[in-house]
């Protein structure tokens, strides 16, 4: 693996896959009496958010504190960010207490990358969220449970399984860490919504588009709904909240047409009633619950691969 | 640099029916020193001490008539070399259901050289539970402990050089199938 988790492009078929049997071993530690490996013991992480996110840091936080790592917790809200402090100090001060990681999530797309590559930092990048970009745990952590679900017993893994992932396209950064990354692990994405929801340019992702959901969710192994992030809009993207559950959310209805062994995902924060509908949510294909545990063995293995090993062998 | 290399492909010291052999009185021994199979869990190290331990657990079976639980143990990140190296792909650890809490549990590996990979299983064993007692069975024991650590069930003592490597092929994980445990020279450093 490289040194950084900037994208989820920067994975070759086989650094994902070691994410996902590492994340595999990882998982079983939930259940013994103590939760906790000494892999990462004596390193710190720092978590560097500038957007609000609950799941995210918590996640990374478990992860880093299961591994034996040192955690710092640093949000721009009430820090030096909030008195005009620009990236760069910010990352010098890390610097300065010696961060061995920095997991950042920031609003502006781009800013992981330019933490890790202006040599302000000596420490491994991993890019937890920025702007409407990436955020390839997010990605590794669904295609784990995917792979839970649709891949472990089968040769092949997911090569071949095909995925839809719904709704605001256009804003979400998960949306495009998975389809890069289920595209080198071999699966079929079809991204699905509303014309003005798809980025421009969405024809070079190498996915499939439609956007006439009620066609293409038979045909699918694993759902993947997407929260419309009306924090982002302004103007109109569709005409009605209520228009556009009726195109393109997940109802009861919608789920009777799904193969038997078909999944829902959904990265959450969820909105119910808006993108899918409780009975959904909370029935048993339903995996929501589920990918938030996968979410810790997930990030710890990539915290493990990143920082558990040599820094000499980490050529970029 | 040795004096004398060996020949790459090495010389067989022991071949399938030695190692079957070995693995039957190390078998006996266990239920001699523990009067019985009652609270033993067998946990291999990744890899070859959980086949190892498979073959153990059913030779005690046919013996005694009493299924003993199998578990492996991944000590990757209990290693004191994790850092000297690129990050490791980690192996299974599988407890059994009954867990070690109490029990006598019995490592099982396939060569005792420094001790280290030992030490690093005591300590993975820590995080696990709180074993009554914890015996150490290996195929080879060849020499060179860098540690106070000793072996309660041994295959085979193999004295070698330093500059020799020993390598244990079984059945269950290499593609020609075949059992065999042979010196070979150093190429390079390796574990």
């Amino acid at each position: 693996m490289k040194r950084h988790l900037l994208s989820a492009a920067d994975l070759t078929r086989d650094d994902a896959e070691l994410v996902l049997e590492t994340a595999a071993e990882l998982r079983s530690l939930a259940d013994r009496p103590i939760k906790k490996l000494p892999a990462l013991r004596g390193r710190t992480v720092v978590n560097l958010f500038f957007e609000d996110s609950t799941r995210t840091r918590i996640s990374f936080e478990a992860a880093a504190k299961r591994l034996s790592a040192d955690v710092i917790n640093f949000a721009a809200k009430g820090s030096s960010v909030s008195k005009g402090e620009s990236l760069k100090d910010t990352a010098l001060t890390l610097e300065a207490m010696g961060a061995d990681a920095v997991v950042i999530r920031h609003g502006a797309s781009g800013a992981p990358h330019r933490l890790a590559n202006s040599g302000w930092v000596r420490s491994s990048v991993v890019n937890a969220g920025d702007g409407t970009h990436e955020h390839p745990t997010q990605a590794l952590l669904d295609a784990f449970t995917l792979w839970r679900h649709l891949g472990e017993e089968r040769k092949g893994g997911l090569e071949g399984r095909r995925v839809a992932i719904v709704g605001d396209i256009l804003h979400s950064r998960v949306a495009r860490s998975n389809a890069l990354l289920l595209k080198t692990l071999g699966v079929d994405v079809t991204l699905v919504g509303p014309p003005t929801l798809l980025p421009v340019g969405v024809e070079s992702w190498g996915v499939e588009t439609s956007y006439d959901l009620d066609a293409v969710i038979p045909k699918v192994d694993a759902v993947m709904m997407l929260r419309v992030q009306r924090e982002r809009m302004q103007g109109g993207f569709f005409p009605t909240p209520r228009e556009y559950s009726r195109r393109y959310g997940l109802d009861g209805r919608r789920m009777a047409t799904l193969q038997d062994h078909t999944i829902v995902m959904h990265p959450g924060p969820m909105v119910r009633g808006m993108e899918i509908t409780a009975d959904v949510a909370d029935s048993d294909r339903s995996v929501i619950v589920e990918q938030v545990t996968n979410g810790v063995a997930v990030r710890m293995a990539v915290l493990y691969l990143l920082l558990g090993g040599s820094e000499s062998e980490s050529t970029e | 640099m040795p004096a004398a290399p060996l020949a790459p492909e090495g010389r067989t010291v022991l071949d399938a029916r030695d190692i079957g052999r070995a693995l039957t009185r190390i078998s006996h021994e266990i239920l001699e020193r523990n009067k019985g199979a009652g609270d033993l869990v067998l946990l291999g190290i990744p890899r070859r001490g959980v086949p190892l331990a498979h073959r153990i657990a059913s030779r005690i079976s046919t013996v005694e008539d009493v299924e003993v639980p199998v578990g492996s143990l991944d000590i990757t990140m209990y290693r004191d070399d994790l850092r000297l190296k690129p990050a490791r792909a980690l192996l299974p650890t599988e407890i059994p259901p009954g867990g070690i809490d109490g029990k006598v549990v019995v490592l099982v590996d396939d060569v005792l050289f420094s001790g280290r990979t030992i030490r690093a299983a005591l300590d993975a064993l820590n995080d696990v539970g709180r074993p009554r007692a914890v015996q150490l069975a290996v195929l080879v024991d060849r020499g060179h402990r860098e540690l106070p650590i000793r072996a309660d069930f041994v295959g085979k003592n193999l004295p070698t050089s330093l500059s020799e490597r020993v390598s244990v092929r079984l059945a269950d994980l290499e593609e020609d199938g075949i059992d065999a445990v042979s010196i070979e020279a150093k190429l390079e450093v390796t574990e």
